[in-house]
């Protein structure tokens, strides 16, 4: 067994590579994402790698780049589009949200769109309110979108590969401050896959269950470590796919644990965790709470630029912190 | 075009070509006043958007195609895809929520698609389908097809972003695309007067470097023509053409329409500009066919019309217990 620690550019890379070796009908389009690498290096050398047919730059026009990925996908081929920014899609929502999304259920089942959409999300560098969202929410409401949102290199590349594989419309939202950080496990060599639809039960205790997205998987496990030593032992879920989401795994898990945390970047209002607060409340493992469910979520504001008020605006690792011991020690 | 051209060599000068174009015309013309009369009496539901006057445009340029050829429409599709060779039972049948329909009755008048005749769907958001053609260009272009895909969309849709973006990417990518503007003067009620600045919506193409022609959208002749001349550049990798042809829609925008954005001396002009009568008189004169043929090609639609009508009528209401599956296309093992 190889024991590769790849950061998730790398491995979501490596991902595009094997499906671009796999079939022939599979290509990569976007702004920059040929000799340039794509704007956070995702793309790399793929360029010249593959050339620039199936490497694809545009021009700046989101509506015309994921209406051709849909056209084209329609037509026999496997288009894996990048957003530069996930902030953008809304220049493209018409083709997303309108076409892309209900072309397979509004047509009769006749046609269907096999395409990916690739974006980077999150604050964390700076970039202010129009760079930093975290847009899940939108595509999740959307029926007949499928919706990934890795944590870790690993995940990436299997769940990258399945989203190719998927006969539908799939949007993958990739952290930007994820890319460059090595997971904490290896990425396995070749084909592999992670199917859509699976919550992952990343680490297990008895005190609390964590359900969090995205790169607050990673500040919820620096929680989970430090809270371990103190004898406060934590099960730590993430869904990775929101769209289908699968609930099973935190059903069980709030069954031995009594007490549920969720955690995410996006704004609370109106976000996807709430939904998991939802299907918790109308479930039979609701009976098993023995504490309030408590939620951490971004404040409703748009992303500030400087760096205090940025990380004022989204929860930190002291903010998991002390929500997650709180809620034990308070509740038993 | 006269019908003098009609004789000499033309290539609707075969009276299997133009018989073709008669008969679609006819089929459009019936199937929208059998669809506007199902309305009025209270049998199909939703809204509608007819095409009634505009038939020679869609008939014209999809004579010029083949099977492989792709198309996308617009809201005001029925044209479009009964000009592509669509089933005329199934779009009735969609339109009256049947399962049969195009769509098992989940999409209705603005989302008919047709596979097996290249039809890649109607569309309900003005321009929704320009970039969707540009793909599928893209598409022939890395898999050598060989096909042109043509985007249908009214002159309202070429002041959307959709227009643009979509038209310059064909033509930096020398896409195999046709944007056949349909320019029927009014977005819902707002005339091309005011919509635009530029009197002939064809200088649109110098702005992306595509060769643009205005034709004449009634007159299925000159339709067919410049269509065949688009295709062929298109064909051969010398990338997108625009054709805008004028043509007008004697019916209001939708139900709601009460024409109040216009004379009903305008209307009355454009009546008398008929394309179906213009092309019939064409033919008679050109020797080509007999009057009593032409009544015959009338009669053939409406009997078409009909027996589609009267199937549909009859056959099962679409069922809402497949909905939730219907979503998502399930993977191939």
């Amino acid at each position: 067994m190889s024991e590769r620690m790849l950061t998730m550019a790398e491995a979501i890379r490596e991902a595009m590579c094997i499906a671009f070796d796999e079939r022939p009908e599979v290509f990569l389009l976007g702004e920059d994402v040929g000799i340039y690498g794509g704007a956070f290096g995702v793309s790399a050398d793929m360029y010249h790698r593959y050339g620039a047919e199936r490497v694809l730059d545009t021009p700046i026009a989101e509506l015309g780049i994921v209406g051709a990925a849909v056209g084209a996908a329609l037509s026999g081929m496997r288009p894996i589009v990048e957003i530069q920014f996930s902030d953008f899609t809304a220049q493209a929502m018409d083709q997303i949200a309108n076409q892309a999304a209900k072309i397979h259920f509004m047509l009769g089942g006749a046609l269907h769109v096999p395409m990916v959409l690739r974006t980077p999300q999150g604050s964390g560098t700076g970039a202010a309110a129009q760079h930093s969202q975290n847009l899940e929410p939108w595509f999740a409401s959307v029926p007949g979108l499928k919706v990934v949102v890795p944590s870790n290199p690993a995940d990436a590349k299997g769940l990258l590969l399945s989203s190719i594989d998927d006969p539908n419309p799939v949007i993958f939202l990739e952290h930007k401050l994820l890319y460059k950080i090595p997971g904490r496990e290896p990425v396995p060599e070749g084909s592999t896959r992670i199917p859509l639809g699976v919550s992952k039960v990343v680490r297990e205790g008895k005190d609390l269950t964590i359900v969090a997205t995205g790169i607050m998987v990673n500040k919820a496990w620096e929680v989970c470590e430090k809270l371990s030593a103190e004898g406060i032992s934590i099960t730590l879920i993430d869904p990775r796919t929101i769209s289908p989401l699968d609930m099973q795994p935190v059903f069980e898990s709030v069954d031995k644990t009594g007490r549920l945390l969720v955690v995410q970047e996006g704004p609370a209002h109106a976000g996807f965790i709430n939904e998991v607060i939802a299907q918790m409340a109308g479930s039979a493992s609701f009976g098993s709470l023995i504490a309030p469910i408590k939620r951490l979520a971004g404040m409703n504001i748009p992303i500030p630029y400087a760096p205090q008020l940025e990380k004022a605006a989204v929860p930190q690792i002291e903010d998991i912190e002390i929500a997650a011991r709180e809620i034990v020690k308070n509740w038993r | 075009m006269s019908a003098q051209s009609l004789i000499m060599g033309h290539p609707m000068s075969s009276p299997a070509h133009a018989r073709h174009a008669l008969l679609y015309m006819w089929r459009i013309r019936k199937f929208e006043e059998a669809v506007e009369d199902l309305f009025g009496r209270g049998m199909m539901h939703g809204t509608m958007h007819l095409s009634i006057g505009q038939e020679a445009s869609p008939t014209g340029m999809c004579m010029a195609l083949t099977l492989q050829d792709q198309i996308t429409s617009t809201h005001r599709g029925h044209g479009h895809c009964i000009a592509k060779g669509a089933d005329l039972t199934r779009m009735i049948a969609e339109l009256l929520g049947k399962e049969i329909g195009y769509c098992g009755g989940r999409g209705g008048s603005m989302h008919i698609a047709d596979v097996e005749t290249g039809n890649l769907g109607a569309n309900g958001v003005v321009g929704g389908g320009i970039p969707i053609a540009a793909g599928a260009a893209l598409a022939s272009k890395m898999m050598k097809k060989g096909s042109v895909s043509v985007s249908f969309f009214g002159d309202g849709a070429m002041n959307e972003g959709a227009f643009h973006e979509a038209a310059n990417l064909a033509a930096i990518w020398k896409l195999p695309m046709i944007l056949f503007c349909e320019n029927n003067k009014y977005g819902m009620s707002s005339s091309t007067e005011k919509a635009f600045a530029i009197d002939n919506l064809a200088d649109r193409g110098k702005g992306y470097g595509i060769p643009a022609v205005n034709v004449d959208g009634n007159d299925v002749v000159d339709v067919y023509e410049q269509a065949k001349i688009a295709v062929e550049r298109a064909k051969s990798g010398e990338g997108p053409t625009l054709i805008v042809a004028e043509t007008y829609r004697w019916k209001g925008h939708s139900r709601s329409d009460k024409n109040l954005y216009r004379t009903k001396e305008e209307i009355e002009e454009w009546r008398e500009r008929d394309p179906i009568p213009k092309f019939t008189s064409k033919i008679i004169e050109a020797g080509l066919m007999t009057k009593e043929q032409c009544d015959a090609i009338a009669q053939e639609a409406t009997d078409a019309i009909i027996a589609a009508v009267n199937e549909s009528v009859k056959a099962k209401p679409a069922d809402p217990a497949g909905l939730l599956d219907a979503v998502f296309k399930k993977a191939s093992a």
